[in-house]
């Protein structure tokens, strides 16, 4: 093993085919890209907002632009890329339809990966609570986090069925990337997070 | 280190240089300078190609101001771009005044110093007299091109004209094209240097007098678009120059006069008055997408191939971020390898030519993985 990838990531790592192109949007410090590029052949491409994670990419020789996704994914032309990834960064975006959409624009098919905010130990906090919810996965109080559009397993069905898009694959998943087996109802209460294939 | 001397290359002897004006040069000299040596595989010359009022002395002594290389800092044996590893050349920009054939040099058909009468040159002129260079030094294809300003507009040509002879290429707070502003700012600086009656419509090398003060002027003028208002606030503010108060005259009251005067004051001991019309020229043509029917992506159709770097400075107002994001996109849409920051600085667009460590750790990654990839 030349490279050890961390649960969640290997989840989505698994869905890439080999030898496709593949644009890792909040790329980090490139991990995923750099796994991808060893293991799988790809041609890897990055956005990344943190000037940390955009040098540690190009440190790996990757190709990071820094930039973010509500902005920069405009500039992109149709059908670049076979794969477009945006893993854990949906809620965070200020239009995240149109970051759906322009991703299934750029890329043939995407793969999202979203904290799942129907999971039953955060509605339990809210109902018992009435707060909102800090959790392992959703760490931040409502005033400091960067997740400002926050959606369930649920939610997310509904909006790519609006735009007609196709869900290939659906992962749901604890917060420690085990695979959980079950239906989108069941895991909409289980799921710490969920990973959806798309395509157009 | 020491002075060393520069050495100068005769080019275009038997054939011209055929510039984009429809105009040709025969032959054309070259001023330049080199660091390190080249491998057996002839497989690690790194081109620097310079700004504006930059020479072929990146990292030695300029031989006439005695001040270290333009940019020591990041080339030398050791150092990023390091000369015990990489064969580095660097060389005066035709139109230049440091050994490279400009205005100030004698036409071979009148024998008589050019002057006015020396023909409008572009950036991708500069750039194809660099790859006779090449040709001339036996550097077939070259490990990386580096460039600031308008050595990165260089770059830029050079991916544009000889992508095949790039693995990689380097730009630093540049653009494809100079603006609206750009270009004002430039036409301030020529009209100054028109307007010094020393100018003599550019004749002025038959006179003991140039035209410095209008060279002056200019220098002052584009300074201040090389810094920000926090740099200058931050290194000057409203502090006097060696007084307690104003005098109420027009003497230099602040130290920011004093320093703009200083500037230009030096600019003119090594710099020619009309190479500065001639590259600013240069420079305001520039507009690569302009070729191409507006689309610049099209202009890197070739480089697919060429692993690039783009960095601009969040304080550049002369080539701001934006202005650099527009050569990554069309990079993208044309499928060439970029990676792309704008670095946090204060410092306006001198920024790259100063310390900023989010730089070097982006430059340091890129080259280094770069080198492996061509198996250096």
């Amino acid at each position: 093993m030349t490279n050890s990838l961390r649960p969640d990531l290997k989840l989505i790592a698994d869905m890439i085919e080999p030898k496709s192109r593949v644009l890792d949007v909040g790329c980090d410090d490139g991990s995923l890209l750099s796994y991808l590029v060893d293991e799988k052949n790809v041609d890897g491409r990055g956005i990344e907002l943190s000037q940390k994670g955009v040098n540690a990419s190009v440190a790996k020789g990757l190709f990071v632009i820094q930039g973010d996704a509500d902005n920069d994914l405009n500039e992109y032309p149709d059908d670049s890329f076979d794969y477009v990834v945006l893993s854990k960064a949906l809620q965070a975006m200020h239009r995240p339809k149109d970051v759906l959409i322009n991703l299934l624009r750029i890329g043939r098919k995407a793969v999202v990966t979203i904290p799942n905010f129907g999971q039953w130990r955060v509605r339990f906090d809210l109902l018992t609570k009435g707060r909102m919810p800090v959790t392992k996965a959703l760490d931040k109080t409502w005033y400091n986090t960067d997740n400002i559009h926050f959606c369930t397993i649920h939610d997310l069905f509904d909006m790519v069925a609006e735009e007609n898009i196709t869900v290939k694959d659906f992962v749901p998943h604890k917060h420690d990337g085990t695979r959980l087996n079950m239906g989108r109802r069941r895991a909409n209460w289980h799921a710490d997070q969920a990973l959806f294939l798309l395509e157009k | 280190m020491s002075a060393r001397e520069g050495h100068t290359a005769t080019l275009f002897k038997d054939n011209v240089l055929a510039l984009d004006s429809g105009a040709s040069l025969s032959p054309v000299n070259v001023g330049y300078m080199t660091y390190g040596s080249l491998n057996e595989d002839r497989s690690n010359a790194i081109l620097i190609c310079h700004a504006l009022t930059g020479e072929q002395y990146v990292a030695s002594e300029h031989p006439i101001t005695g001040k270290p290389g333009w940019w020591e800092r990041i080339v030398g044996p050791g150092k990023l771009v390091d000369t015990d590893k990489y064969f580095v050349i660097c060389s005066n920009v035709l139109g230049g005044c440091l050994g490279t054939t400009g205005p100030w040099e004698v036409n071979p058909e009148t024998g008589k110093p050019w002057g006015l009468d020396f023909p409008v040159i572009t950036i991708r002129d500069m750039v194809r007299v660099q790859a006779a260079l090449l040709d001339h030094l036996g550097v077939e294809n070259l490990f990386a091109v580096i460039g600031g300003s308008m050595g990165g507009m260089q770059t830029l040509e050079w991916l544009t004209t000889f992508p095949e002879k790039l693995h990689s290429a380097v730009i630093l707070a540049s653009a494809a094209r100079h603006t609206a502003q750009n270009i004002a700012f430039h036409e301030v600086g020529r009209q100054a240097v028109m307007a010094d009656p020393n100018w003599q419509e550019g004749r002025y090398y038959e006179h003991a007098a140039k035209p410095d003060k209008g060279l002056a002027v200019a220098r002052m003028t584009a300074h201040i678009t090389y810094l920000s208002e926090d740099a200058l606030t931050k290194k000057f503010g409203r502090n006097l120059q060696s007084r307690d108060s104003v005098t109420f005259g027009f003497d230099a009251d602040f130290q920011v006069e004093s320093y703009l005067r200083y500037q230009g004051s030096t600019f003119v001991d090594r710099f020619d008055a009309n190479s500065y019309l001639y590259i600013t020229r240069a420079m305001d043509y520039l507009d690569i997408a302009g070729r191409h029917d507006g689309r610049l992506a099209d202009a890197f159709q070739g480089a697919a191939h060429v692993r690039c770097c783009v960095i601009s400075f969040s304080s550049d107002w002369l080539y701001p971020t934006d202005e650099n994001k527009r050569v990554v996109h069309a990079m993208n849409a044309a499928g060439v390898p970029v990676s792309f920051a704008d670095i946090t600085s204060p410092h306006g667009h001198d920024a790259f030519l100063l310390e900023e460590p989010e730089m070097d750790q982006m430059l340091e990654g890129f080259i280094a993985t770069a080198a492996k990839a061509r198996g250096l």
